[in-house]
């Protein structure tokens, strides 16, 4: 089992015929992601890699029943393309660009409050369901399917990171879900962990944050009341400063709001396991699950 | 991105938002013409840094003769101002605002922020203006009002109201007020900005409203539909370091410790740092190079960690996905090669293709050090350094 993706998934890739979507819808289908379809205004009629591209996204759903978009439409155009997606009654929307603007967010986010769409991301790696579908740009191959962890985090190359200890222990993935390192983001932490919570499959769950805003906070809390199965955590950037965006447009420790040490304080307040030490993650893991 | 006090004023005088009268001076002499020009007495000269907390650092100075405004400028312009926010190194001071006086009868506090959590547009108030808000926030927060307005409906005269009466302003102002606020947010919406902060927004004694402070922050992510903004940016205000890195779209922070590093990912980045601590040393920097980061990039990432003659070590730290650990093992025995890299350097790479690359680095005649692990990594540069 698995959470929001699995083998059932038809995937429609917006952008389709630029460098980073073609690299990557390629990599997706290597890895066996259903890709149904690709959008690229003007473009249709096109095929890219034997899938067919189309010049909106209504007439690729209407013709392929796509119910999963990935989108790497620049910054600029991005917002647009979400919206397009939601338009269209896609499912499920990962938004992999990076360099959203806030206030576009802001406005997609209140949009998508009255739609039937779920939104992962922006500026995310993607979501994969090891084994089943690859909805993203992480590398498929140091995934473990199986289960038994739940993956959920705000970054990249740091969840790489975590997923390959937990690999290298043995321990399987359900499914790993990037939310992005953006302020304003689509799926949150709480969304994830009522998922993972509900997946028989999934017996434990890595909840991997960084500093700015409350959202492992609010996750904390969420943990201690409703979610029974173990989870193991960790906060990056106990020793970034302070008023400094680090890289994400959401990792800014504001006064002394949205600090790691609070975040981790909190935390383990609520039970979880945290790490502090990402060298020990691995380990940790084994420790508690 | 910030602005300065004087560049923010500019923009609020186009949205109609009242700030005193006054100029930007460079020298003692302009500042005395600016004084003259405005032929009133006293006038303020204000030290113009993007740094908080310049009165209480005595960057900004009341002038009661023209005399006394030429001393007063002559001081400041140059001095090296140091406050809460500059760090202790402080930052030099090149340019001063010089404006009028008011008669102040009440100081307030508003600001406008995105508000993340709810995603929506909060605008902040509090009669306690003048002060540290974030002191005000945590000792007494029921002494600032919120009101939160949908991004998709814009601001509607309730939620000015609503901030007018929370912030208990007599009706003889209210008007004026609501007018200012409409405006205020045009003026956040219309620019993307991060941050509209007014402290103090003041109540004269003849009962106007004026600005008498505005600080202003852009969403970088945005600045590509506000290119007039760009023209704003003060170069003199960034680290040299930092403007260096932002030419390669590196994303480079300088930190105080002696540890460079160079990361794939801010998340590992930040978390590389950490670890860093954590063996006993202190990271130099925060360098995140991207997920995709090539060899040119490792290049320039080196020679600006080299930049900074703190550092006594490297550790690279690459989790190698779509970019492969032999293509970044090249990168990095060239780009050592090419710099002549005197300090040594550690590296740990994992992921796709990691054993061809540690024999290119193994291969390479350098004096490199491969770490198996991250903690390995983290306790073999801290050993150097120590």
């Amino acid at each position: 089992m698995s959470i929001f993706v699995d083998k059932n998934t038809r995937l429609l890739v917006q952008g389709i015929t630029g460098n980073e979507g073609k690299f990557h819808t390629k990599n997706c289908m290597d890895y066996g992601t259903n890709v149904v379809a690709g959008v690229t205004p003007g473009k249709g009629g096109q095929t890219m890699d034997g899938v067919p591209v189309f010049n909106s996204v209504m007439d690729a759903v209407q013709q392929t029943r796509a119910n999963c978009s990935m989108i790497f439409v620049p910054p600029p155009f991005a917002a647009d393309a979400i919206l397009e997606a939601i338009d269209a009654g896609i499912e499920l929307i990962v938004a992999i660009t990076e360099g959203i603007p806030v206030m576009d967010m802001m406005k997609v986010k209140n949009l998508l409050k009255n739609s039937n769409s779920r939104l992962i991301g922006p500026n995310c790696p993607g979501i994969i369901s090891p084994g089943q579908a690859k909805i993203g740009i992480m590398p498929g191959n140091i995934h473990l399917p199986g289960g038994p962890v739940g993956v959920v985090s705000r970054s990249g190359t740091l969840t790489y990171e975590v997923v390959h200890q937990l690999t290298r222990k043995n321990l399987g993935q359900t499914t790993c879900i990037g939310i992005g390192g953006d302020p304003v983001n689509g799926t949150n932490f709480i969304d994830c962990l009522k998922a993972f919570e509900a997946d028989p499959a999934t017996k434990a769950i890595v909840m991997v944050g960084e500093i700015g805003g409350n959202a492992e906070e609010a996750a904390a809390e969420f943990i201690a009341d409703h979610v029974s199965k173990p989870v193991v955590g960790f906060i990056a950037g106990l020793t970034a400063p302070p008023g400094r965006r680090m890289g994400h447009a959401g990792a800014i420790i504001s006064g002394n709001s949205g600090t790691a040490q609070g975040k981790i304080a909190v935390m383990k307040e609520a039970g979880i396991h945290v790490c502090e030490n990402l060298g020990e993650l691995g380990e940790v893991c084994v420790d508690n699950f | 991105m910030k602005i300065h006090e004087y560049q923010a004023k500019e923009l609020f005088r186009k949205y109609k938002i009242p700030v005193p009268e006054g100029g930007v001076a460079y020298s003692k002499d302009e500042a005395f013409e600016v004084a003259e020009r405005l032929a009133s007495l006293p006038v303020v000269v204000k030290a113009q840094i993007h740094a908080g907390g310049r009165g209480k650092g005595g960057g900004v100075k009341l002038a009661r003769s023209l005399d006394e405004v030429k001393n007063i400028a002559h001081e400041i312009i140059g001095m090296n101002l140091v406050t809460h926010q500059t760090g202790p190194g402080g930052q030099k001071v090149k340019k001063v605002l010089v404006e009028q006086g008011l008669n102040i009868d009440k100081e307030l506090y508003l600001s406008i922020v995105p508000d993340r959590e709810t995603a929506t547009i909060v605008i902040m108030a509090s009669q306690a203006g003048g002060m540290d808000i974030e002191a005000v926030a945590e000792e007494t927060p029921e002494k600032i009002i919120r009101v939160h307005v949908d991004p998709l409906a814009g601001i509607q005269p309730f939620h000015c109201r609503r901030t007018a009466f929370g912030l208990n302003l007599s009706s003889s102002v209210m008007k004026e007020f609501n007018k200012m606020l409409m405006g205020l947010y045009r003026f956040f919406v219309d620019y993307d900005c991060s941050l509209v902060e007014i402290n103090p927004l003041v109540i004269t004694k003849e009962e106007t409203i004026i600005a008498l402070d505005a600080k202003v922050n852009f969403d970088s992510n945005a600045l590509f539909r506000h290119k007039d903004i760009l023209a704003y940016r003060d170069l003199d205000e960034e680290d040299p370091l930092e403007v260096e890195a932002s030419k390669f779209n590196l994303n480079y922070i300088n930190m105080d410790g002696n540890v460079g590093n160079m990361v794939n990912g801010a998340g590992l980045a930040m978390a590389t740092m950490d670890i860093i601590k954590q063996a006993g040393a202190e990271p130099a920097n925060f360098l995140d190079v991207g997920g995709g980061a090539n060899a040119e990039m490792v290049e320039n990432g080196f020679r600006i960690i080299l930049s900074d003659n703190k550092v006594k070590g490297i550790l690279i730290n690459i989790f190698g996905g779509i970019l492969r650990c032999d293509i970044l093992a090249q990168g990095v025995v060239q780009a050592a090669k090419k710099i002549g890299v005197t300090v040594p350097i550690v590296i740990r790479m994992e992921g796709t293709n990691v054993e061809e690359g540690r024999r290119i680095l193994a291969d390479s005649g350098l004096n490199l050090i491969t770490a198996v692990d991250l903690k390995d990594a983290a306790e073999k540069v801290a050993s150097i350094v120590n």
